[in-house]
């Protein structure tokens, strides 16, 4: 199986110092890169079908094109990774910056030449104290060894918010507003931190440029599914033997995921798959034969998301689990536009509500039809998922609803 | 102006020019798309997602405070999705709202109440509890903050933060959590803090001074011009006639802006707001003889009485930039052009000078000296008035709508003693109403129309809003009867 990020995660204890990543070529992407033509290092990410692995699928090297050329747009441009990781079921960016963390600062060096930035940030989420601190010292490192040349690399922590991770939000966070997304246009490539040109990218992504630059778009492309290139890294947790960090190739069947990891657990039916983390509606029995990607998996109705892959087997029921889901959107939810705010809370006590025993068949009604109004009619990704949570469960196991409907 | 570009509204060809927000070029086109959180002069934040729109082509529904007018764009306003969009948005702003409009002031003039008749679901799904929050906090001293009733369409935080730039209010809290509360240390005490309550769209802001005074479809409303500042800012005189024991028997229950976007734009100062209570106190009804023996007297021998005593007096004039261009030209027709008298008095003193600002005050707390300037009225200093008075050069001191003892202070009772005769014209008694030989009840600007010429040279009417309090006339209308009087003495009339 054919491994990019954590190719040298088993052998390499050390892989994290920089020693011992220069040693496994590390940095050689970079020193490719550097003199090299930048609307042609920007192609050939456009070329390999990089997505953004954050968990919204958008072309990388597309979203680079959309920066204003300098001459247009004249003053600073600024590279942003997303390093405020916090969808639950997702940890693969905890575990890139505990490993890797030159992997992820030789990419974003890549792409900070190639965007023409001078100062680039890496919002890391507040709770990650390890990795912040590795991040730290992995950062002496480069730039002891002069591995940062003109480029420089803020640290910023996160206060705690979920919504901080969506791009806009995470921008205003920065700026020391209230973490209430943007909406676009303008888009963050014309008008991001500081209303300046900001490319904002996931962890992954970034890590991802390396092998890029130094094995070719074409051989990143070919490991990929047609429009999603390389490989892409599973968080997998849930009904399964063997969770953990999984890196499979964009394309490997969700059937194949799961014989991997070993879900569901022995003696237990599979119920569903969450494939990008609990915002996502689950993949059901009859996908385990999609390959997943960006695009199949939203062909069957739900997203990939940020890998966050949690198994759920016949012992789980789905009114719980979307209660859970409510309860954590209900909670994270930014509180900006109405519909998620009220939306959100609402359904969580509709849920809460069935839980005890009180439910009726048209709360199950109601549920569906406020996900209706949510969902498409909000500001950011997080409202859409509130309705999306609600018509996701109640369409895929509406026995496990009916069940709670209180018999007069 | 950008170009005019044609484009499709529910159907019909229309045009505007390119990039008009779609909620705006739909007004012009007489259609009025729900909103709460859009407001012209404070940007459009679309949270409220109350005015969504269909755009042909686009893969879910917009929000139209946030849509350009484009060449070959096609709005549906009105298209069954739009109205269901419109009515769940609805319905998701009042899961948590108290529903207690039988008591709260906003009844009558409610975003959420105006909405819910036009475009409401008619029928609650909510079975459950409503979200507690904070009530009757009060926010400044004039306005009161309900947490419950707000939409959180966040008006007020972007007027503090952006017009005022004070920033005492704030959205703090994260999600349904989330509410409007006052900056922690701060209180909303800006000069202009009464804005916000107009600008609320629904109960959660409301104003201390109006609150529980009348009901709001009990006021009558008519256009006036605030004379508090020569800033000329267009008001609305909103009175209450219609249940006179209502609002502690006032008649006047409340000022609110209007939009003029030459003049104030969308705001008044709370100094203007709420500086109306003259209006309904301390009034002059009655034409009064005070000395040397008190009478009531008709305007008729008032008039003849007065104008006797006029004639051939050293008259000096006391004024006020409160007279109207009517009420000046009649001055200027008596006092300049029938008696001939020198002495004008009219500059801003101490009692009509106040504190000035970028957005609206205006130094000079009168609404028309430029009216009496246009006139080519000349002011002299009353610190010469006073020189005069004190050497008794002043026999008769006519004094127009004016608090001696603000700008004398205690030396204003002995200088109008000074005089032989004096007369006090104006709405108001004043500190000194009792020490003048003569009272000329006067209406107050709410009473009458006329125009004022404001600081910048701009003249404006203002209607009448009320009628006048017992035997009050204009100012001009008694310049007029005087002149008459001076002209054309009673003895003739008599015979």
């Amino acid at each position: 199986m054919t491994k990019i990020l954590t190719k040298h995660f088993d052998s390499e204890p050390k892989f994290h110092e920089l020693e011992a990543y220069r040693r496994l070529g590390g940095y050689s992407a970079l020193k490719k890169a550097l003199g090299q033509d930048r609307k042609a290092l920007q192609d050939e990410v456009t070329k390999s079908n990089l997505r953004g692995l954050g968990g919204a699928g958008f072309p990388t090297g597309v979203k680079w094109g959309t920066v204003p050329p300098e001459d247009k747009v004249p003053g600073p441009r600024y590279v942003v990774v997303n390093a405020d990781e916090s969808e639950p079921g997702c940890y693969k960016d905890r575990i890139l910056l505990t490993r890797a963390p030159h992997q992820l600062i030789e990419g974003l060096l890549i792409a900070a030449y190639v965007i023409g930035a001078k100062d680039t940030f890496i919002f890391i989420r507040g709770e990650y104290q390890n990795q912040y601190d590795i991040l730290e010292k992995a950062l002496a490192e480069a730039k002891a060894a002069g591995l940062l040349g003109d480029v420089t690399i803020h640290l910023m922590r996160g206060a705690g918010a979920y919504i901080s991770g969506l791009d806009t939000a995470l921008l205003e966070t920065m700026e020391g507003k209230k973490a209430w997304p943007r909406q676009p246009p303008p888009f963050p490539t014309v008008a991001g931190l500081m209303a300046k040109p900001t490319v904002v990218n996931n962890v992954e992504t970034l890590s991802m440029l390396p092998f890029i630059i130094n094995e070719g778009a074409e051989a990143f492309a070919k490991i990929g599914s047609p429009k999603s290139g390389g490989t892409v890294l599973f968080s997998i947790s849930g009904s399964v033997d063997k969770p953990g960090l999984y890196e499979f190739p964009m394309g490997t069947k969700l059937r194949d995921v799961l014989a991997a990891c070993g879900g569901p657990k022995a003696g237990r039916k599979l119920k569903g798959v969450i494939p990008g983390g609990t915002s996502m509606p689950p993949l059901m029995e009859k996908d385990l034969d999609i390959e997943l990607d960006f695009d199949s998996v939203r062909a069957a109705g739900t997203f990939l998301g940020a890998g966050g892959m949690i198994v759920l087997d016949d012992s789980m029921d789905a009114v719980e689990i979307a209660h859970n889901i409510e309860r954590f959107l209900t909670h994270e939810s930014c509180g900006q536009c109405t519909p998620c705010r009220e939306g959100s809370n609402w359904s969580e006590r509709i849920l809460e509500r069935m839980l005890v025993g009180h439910g009726e068949q048209a709360d199950i009604d109601n549920l569906a039809r406020v996900g209706d109004n949510i969902t498409g009619k909000v500001i950011c990704a997080l409202g859409d998922t509130v309705g999306m949570v609600l018509k996701g469960y109640i369409g895929r196991y509406p026995e496990d609803f009916k069940k709670r409907v209180k018999s007069s | 102006m950008n170009k005019i570009v044609k484009y499709k509204l529910n159907g019909k060809d229309v045009e505007a020019p390119e990039g008009r927000l779609v909620i705006e070029a739909a007004k012009d086109q007489g259609i009025e798309i729900p909103h709460y959180c859009y407001h012209p002069a404070l940007g459009n934040p679309g949270n409220c997602r109350m005015c969504i729109v269909e755009v042909a082509g686009a893969p879910k529904p917009q929000v139209s405070c946030r849509t350009g007018v484009r060449e070959g764009l096609e709005v549906k306003t009105d298209s069954d999705a739009v109205k269901r969009a419109q009515a769940s948005a609805l319905e998701l702003h009042l899961v948590n709202h108290p529903l207690d409009c039988p008591v709260c002031d906003q009844s009558g003039e409610c975003g959420l109440q105006d909405y819910y008749m036009k475009i409401g679901q008619y029928s609650s799904s909510v079975r459950e509890d409503k979200e507690h929050k904070g009530k009757r906090i009060e926010a400044g001293p004039h306005v009161m903050l309900d947490q419950e009733r707000c939409v959180l369409c966040t008006r007020c935080t972007r007027f503090v933060d952006n017009v005022t730039k004070t920033h005492e209010l704030g959205i703090f809290g994260m999600g349904h959590n989330e509410r409007v509360e006052v900056t922690p240390g701060m209180t909303l005490d800006n000069a202009y803090s009464g804005n916000v309550v107009d600008i609320c769209p629904v109960g959660a802001l409301t104003d201390r001074d109006f609150r529980y005074k009348v009901r709001v479809w009990y006021l009558d409303k008519t256009d006036s011009i605030c004379p508090g500042c020569s800033r000329g800012c267009n008001i609305s005189v909103h009175a209450n006639t219609q249940r006179p024991w209502h609002n502690d028997g006032k008649r006047v229950a409340r000022l609110k802006p209007r939009v003029n976007m030459d003049i104030n734009g969308h705001w008044i100062c709370d100094d203007g707001r709420y500086g109306f209570s003259s209006l309904d106190s301390d009034r002059l009804g009655k034409v009064l003889r005070l000395s040397p023996e008190r009478a009531e007297l008709s305007w008729f021998d008032a008039a003849h009485e007065v104008a006797a005593k006029l004639k051939d007096s050293s008259i000096a004039v006391v004024a006020s930039g409160m007279l109207s261009n009517e009420d000046w030209a009649a001055y200027k027709a008596l006092f300049v052009d029938a008696l001939k008298v020198q002495g004008h008095y009219f500059t801003a003193e101490p009692d009509q000078l106040g504190e000035e600002d970028a957005l609206l005050r205006r130094k000079e707390k009168v609404p028309n000296l430029k009216g009496a300037e246009a006139l080519g009225l000349k002011s002299g200093s009353f610190d010469e008035l006073k020189k005069n008075l004190e050497a008794g050069k002043v026999k008769t001191l006519y004094v127009i709508e004016r608090d001696l003892t603000k700008i004398w202070g205690d030396k204003a009772a002995g200088l109008l003693a000074k005089a032989d005769m004096t007369i006090l014209q104006g709405p108001n008694k004043y500190a000194l109403g009792d020490s003048f030989t003569y009272r000329l009840p006067a209406t107050a600007y709410v009473e009458e129309e006329g125009h004022f010429t404001n600081f910048e040279g701009k003249v404006q009417a203002y209607k009448k809003a009320l009628a006048p309090i017992g035997h009050a006339r204009p100012d001009w209308d008694i310049f007029a009867l005087l002149k008459k009087a001076v002209i054309q003495p009673a003895a003739k009339v008599a015979a």
